[in-house]
C-alpha cells in the first residue's frame, strides 16, 4: 500500500551570519492512515518539519529533500499555485494558538465558508450547511450562534475547536497539528484531543501531531519520532515509549516528575555531542 | 508555626457591574520552611494570590500575613527584602537592555548591600551560572539560564520566602528538571519557604508538601502530597485534574 | 601584514564574543553587533555616508568654499552653473551659490542638532511620566500635548516666531515647541506596554521608586524608538526651518540658510532656475539621507531584537 505521505531526507536550511544553519537535517518518514507524533524540545526542528511539508518556510530559508510525495505526487516540484490547492485541501494545519490563526475582523461563518468555497467552489447555501455540520462535528453547541460571532467572543478551547472545524471542512487527507493543545487547560485539552482523535478515525485521515509533551504523545499517537537538533534520533511505537533505548529519549523521560513515583532529585539530561552528529533514524515503514 | 497566613482573601478587579472576583475567600497556611503549591487552570486565581501578596493587585480584602509582616495597603521596604518572587516567563521578566551584572547589581544596591561585586559572584555561583555569564545580556542566554538569573535576583536580598509563579512552564522538560533541582537545593541551603503556583500537578507533587487546588477563584481542596500520590482526592475537580495529568485517556474524554 | 591581520581577527573575535569579561567589553560587543546589522543595510549606509559628508563639509567650510559666501558682485549676477569660477552659478547679487551652500550646511546642522536635542527630550519626559504615573497627571499632560498637536505645525511655529522675533535661535525654539508632542505620544504608548511587563514588576518588588524606574528602566527602551523617529523627522525639521527661512521668519539675509536661499531664488525661478534649485537639491539630499538612516536604525534599535539578530 502506498503511504499518504512519503518524506525522504528532508532538510531545512537558513543562512545566518555564522554560516548555514540546518534546522532540519535528513528527516525521513512515511505517514499512512495513522497518528504519527513528532516530539522534541524547542529548537529540535519539529515545527520546521511540519511547515516544510506544506512548504511554508519563507526565503531565505530553503527546503530540500530526496523525496517528498503526497500520494506519489512530488510536493517539491509543484508550482506555488498548485501548492495552494494542496494546502488546506489535501493537507491542513492547526497551529498552537487560535488567537493568532483566526482573523479577528471576520465572523466565524465567513472564515469557514470562505475556505470551503475557495477549495470546492460551492454555493453559499451549501457552504453554510457544511460549516454548521463541521461545527457540530467538533462538539460545538448552538452552531448557528457561533457562526455569527467573532473570534474574540470565543474562549481558547472554543477557538481551537473552530480552527479544527475550519481545517477539516475541506476534508483533507492529512492533518498537521502543531502543539494544538499547549495553550489550553488540561480539561479542555482532553476535549480537543478526543475531537481530533474521533475525526481522524472516522474520516480515515493521517495525523502528524507535533508536541513537546512526551506523555501526551505516547498516550495519543500510534507511532512517535523523537527529534533532537534537527534529526530523528529514535522511532518507536507510542505505547512502547517507556521502553525507548536512545539515551536522549531516556533522559527526557527521566527528567519528568511523576506523581506516583516520587524521587528526591530529577534526572538531569547530559547532552552528548554524538547525538547531534549521528545519522537521522528513518521513520519509513 | 506558620510563616504565611492567608485568611478570607478576596481579590477583585474593576468596580460595580465590571467587577470581576478573581479570588474568593481564600484561606491557607504555610509553615516556616515548607513548600506549598497552588494548582489550578488559567483564570482560577492562583497567580492573583501571589500578585496580591506582592502588592501588584491593588484591590483586595482579608488577611495576608508573612512572617512578622501583617500587610496593609503599603508594604514596607523590609517586606520586599524578606519576600521575593520569580515570574513565569523568563523572557519577559528580565529587562532586555540590562546585563546580568546590572540586574543583580541594581537589586543589591536597592537593598543597601555594600560588597556588591562579591555578592554578584556568589549569587551566580549559587544558581549554577559561572562568572562567564556576568556581563551577558538576556538575548545571549537560553530560557533556562534566564530563569536562573531571575532566581539569583530573587535570592539577592536574602529573603526567607520566595513566591514562584509557574517558574518552569515556559521551559523544556530537561531544563525544567535542572531548575526544579536548583530550587530544591536552594530551599535546603537557605532555609527558604516556597509558595509555588503551577498548572502542572506532577511538578507540584515533586516540589511541595501540600497543595491547594483552585477553581474559579475558590480553593476547592487542600491536600497533602501523600494524598496526591495515593490518588486520593476529595473533590471531583481535583480528581479530574489528576486524571488529566497522565496524558490522553479516551475514556476520560468521554465522561468530560 | 600577517601580524596586523592577526590582530584584526582577534579584535573582531573580542567584539563578537558571547562571554564578555567586563562591563565595557559587554557594551562594546553590543555596539559592534548593532553596527554589523546597520552595515548590512546598504541604503542606511548610504544615508550615513551622506550625513558624515555633510558634517565634514560643515567643519571644513572655509577650506572647501571657493569664495566668500557674502561677497557681492553685481556685474556677475545670475550666472548659470558651469560659469568660470562658479560651478553652480551665482545668485541675484552675484554671490557664488556653491560657497553659500557649503556655509549653509553649518546652519542646517546647527538647527537639526538643536531640535534633535530639545524636542525628543521634552517629549520623552512628558510621555514617560504621563504613561507611568497615569491618573490625573496623565490626563493633564496628554491634553496639553493634544492642544499642541491640534495646530498645524508651521502655523504654530509661525506664531511663536512672530511672538519671539525672527532669527535662527527663535526658529529652532519654535520648531522644537511644535515637534515634541508626537514624541510624547510615542513615549507614552511605549511606556504603557512596558509598565505592565514582568521586569518592571520585578524591579518594583525590589522597592525601586517611580523616578528610578522611569529613568533607568523605561527610558532606555523608549529612546531607541525615539531616535528612529527623530531621524525620520529630521527631513521635516529641515523643511520647516527652510519654510520659516522662506517666509523670512527664520535665518535672516544675508545668512546663507538653504530655505532662505530658495526664498530669494523664487523670484527668478522661471528664467534662472538654478538659484532656487541648487539649495533645494541640498535639502532633498540631506532629508533623504536622514530617512534612509532612520530606516536602518529601526532594525538595529528594535528592543525586541535586543541588538542581535
Amino acid at each position: 500500500m502506498t503511504p499518504l505521505l512519503d518524506v525522504k531526507n528532508l532538510r531545512v536550511t537558513f543562512p545566518t551570519r555564522q554560516g548555514e544553519f540546518e534546522a532540519v537535517r535528513g528527516v525521513s518518514f512515511t505517514l499512512g492512515k495513522e497518528r504519527l507524533g513528532i516530539v522534541g524540545e524547542s529548537g529540535s526542528g519539529k515545527s520546521m518539519t511540519g511547515r516544510a511539508i506544506l512548504r511554508l518556510i519563507r526565503p531565505p530559508g530553503r527546503v530540500e529533500a530526496d523525496k517528498m510525495e503526497l500520494h506519489g505526487r512530488d510536493l517539491l516540484s509543484m508550482s506555488e499555485k498548485e501548492m495552494q490547492g494542496v494546502r488546506g485541501q489535501k493537507i491542513s494545519m492547526v497551529m498552537q494558538d487560535p488567537k493568532f490563526s483566526l482573523n479577528p475582523v471576520m465572523t466565524i461563518a465567513d472564515q469557514i465558508m470562505e475556505i470551503y468555497r475557495f477549495h470546492t467552489g460551492a454555493g453559499k447555501k451549501a457552504a453554510w450547511a457544511k460549516a454548521i455540520e463541521m461545527l457540530e462535528a467538533v462538539s460545538i453547541r448552538d452552531p448557528e450562534r457561533v457562526m455569527r460571532s467573532y473570534p474574540h467572543e470565543m474562549s481558547g478551547g472554543m477557538g481551537q475547536r473552530i480552527m479544527i472545524a475550519m481545517m477539516l471542512v475541506t476534508e483533507p487527507e492529512i492533518l498537521i497539528a502543531d502543539e494544538p493543545t499547549s495553550a489550553l487547560d488540561v480539561s479542555v485539552q482532553t476535549q480537543v484531543l478526543s475531537i481530533i482523535d474521533r475525526l481522524v478515525r472516522e474520516r480515515g485521515m493521517g495525523l502528524i501531531f507535533i508536541s513537546h509533551d512526551l506523555k501526551l504523545v505516547s498516550s495519543f499517537c500510534d507511532r512517535v519520532l523523537i527529534m533532537y537538533a534537527g534529526r530523528v534520533v529514535e522511532v518507536c511505537e507510542a505505547d512502547k515509549l517507556d521502553q525507548a533505548t536512545h539515551p536522549y529519549t531516556r533522559g527526557l523521560l527521566g527528567s519528568l516528575p511523576d506523581i506516583r513515583e516520587p524521587k528526591d532529585r530529577l534526572e538531569v539530561l547530559k547532552r552528548d555531542e554524538t547525538w547531534r552528529i549521528a545519522e537521522s533514524v528513518s521513520g519509513r515503514t | 508555626m506558620s510563616h504565611i497566613h492567608i485568611e478570607n482573601l478576596n481579590v477583585w478587579f474593576g468596580d460595580g457591574a465590571d467587577r470581576v472576583d478573581a479570588v474568593k475567600n481564600a484561606t491557607f497556611d504555610v509553615p516556616s520552611g515548607a513548600s506549598f503549591g497552588l494548582v489550578g487552570e488559567s483564570g482560577s486565581g492562583k497567580s492573583t494570590i501571589l500578585r496580591a501578596m506582592m502588592g501588584l493587585a491593588p484591590t483586595w480584602s482579608g488577611t495576608i500575613q508573612v512572617g512578622d509582616f501583617k500587610l496593609g495597603k503599603k508594604r514596607p521596604k523590609e517586606f520586599y527584602k524578606d519576600v521575593q518572587m520569580v515570574f513565569q516567563d523568563p523572557y519577559a521578566s528580565l529587562h532586555p537592555r540590562h546585563s546580568v551584572d546590572q540586574v543583580l547589581g541594581e537589586t543589591l544596591s536597592l537593598h543597601g548591600f555594600k560588597d556588591i561585586d562579591n555578592r554578584i559572584m556568589k549569587l551566580l555561583d549559587d544558581v549554577g551560572l559561572g562568572p562567564a555569564f556576568r556581563f551577558r545580556y538576556p538575548h545571549q542566554l537560553s530560557g533556562g539560564q534566564r530563569q536562573r538569573v531571575a532566581i539569583a535576583r530573587a535570592l539577592a536580598p536574602e529573603p526567607s520566602v520566595i513566591l514562584l509563579d509557574e517558574p518552569t512552564s515556559a521551559l523544556d522538560v530537561s531544563v525544567q528538571a535542572e531548575v526544579l533541582n536548583l530550587l530544591s537545593d536552594l530551599r535546603e541551603e537557605h532555609k527558604l519557604t516556597y509558595l509555588m503556583v503551577s498548572h502542572n500537578l506532577a511538578v507540584v507533587a515533586h516540589m511541595c508538601d501540600a497543595t491547594a487546588v483552585m477553581q474559579n477563584g475558590e480553593i476547592v481542596e487542600v491536600m497533602t502530597v501523600e494524598d496526591m500520590r495515593a490518588m486520593n482526592p476529595k473533590h471531583p475537580y481535583t480528581k479530574h485534574l489528576l486524571d488529566s495529568s497522565f496524558g490522553y485517556n479516551p475514556n476520560a474524554a468521554q465522561s468530560a | 601584514m600577517t601580524d596586523t591581520n592577526m590582530q584584526k581577527q582577534t579584535l573582531r573575535e573580542w567584539l563578537m564574543t558571547d562571554t564578555p569579561t567586563s562591563r565595557r567589553h559587554a557594551k562594546f560587543a553590543a555596539l559592534y553587533s548593532g553596527w554589523l546589522t546597520l552595515k548590512s543595510n546598504s541604503m542606511a549606509m548610504i544615508g550615513l555616508g551622506i550625513l558624515l559628508l555633510l558634517v565634514l563639509i560643515a567643519a571644513a567650510a572655509p577650506l572647501l568654499a571657493p569664495m566668500d559666501p557674502f561677497v557681492q558682485n553685481l556685474g556677475n549676477r545670475l550666472q548659470p552653473p558651469g560659469t568660470e569660477g562658479h560651478l553652480l552659478g551665482t545668485d541675484s547679487l552675484g554671490r557664488d551659490i556653491l560657497s553659500r551652500m557649503i556655509y549653509g550646511s553649518r546652519i542646517t546642522l546647527y538647527i537639526v542638532a538643536l531640535v534633535a536635542l530639545i524636542a525628543p527630550i521634552v517629549g520623552l519626559l512628558v510621555g514617560t511620566v504621563a504613561g507611568y504615573t497615569g491618573g490625573w497627571i496623565d490626563t493633564i499632560l496628554m491634553r496639553i500635548t493634544d492642544i499642541f498637536l491640534a495646530f498645524p505645525r508651521l502655523v504654530l511655529a509661525l506664531a511663536f516666531v512672530a511672538a519671539l522675533g525672527a532669527g535662527i535661535e527663535n526658529a529652532v525654539l519654535a520648531i522644537s515647541l511644535t515637534a515634541w508632542p508626537p514624541y510624547a505620544r510615542i513615549a507614552r504608548a511605549e511606556t504603557l506596554t512596558i509598565r505592565n511587563s514582568d521586569y518592571i514588576a520585578a524591579i518594583k518588588l525590589q522597592g525601586a521608586r517611580a523616578g528610578r524606574i522611569i529613568t533607568r528602566h523605561i527610558w532606555p527602551l523608549c529612546i531607541s524608538s525615539l531616535i528612529v523617529r527623530v531621524t525620520l523627522d529630521m527631513a521635516g525639521v529641515i523643511l520647516a526651518a527652510a519654510g520659516l527661512g522662506f517666509l523670512g521668519l527664520g535665518a535672516q539675509p544675508p545668512s546663507p540658510e538653504w530655505g532662505a536661499m530658495i526664498a530669494e531664488g523664487r523670484r527668478f525661478i522661471l528664467d534662472h532656475w538654478w538659484v532656487a534649485t541648487m539649495p533645494g537639491l541640498a535639502i532633498f539630499t540631506v532629508s533623504l539621507a536622514f530617512n534612509l538612516l532612520g530606516d536602518g536604525l529601526r532594525d538595529v534599535l528594535d528592543p525586541k531584537e535586543g541588538g542581535h539578530s
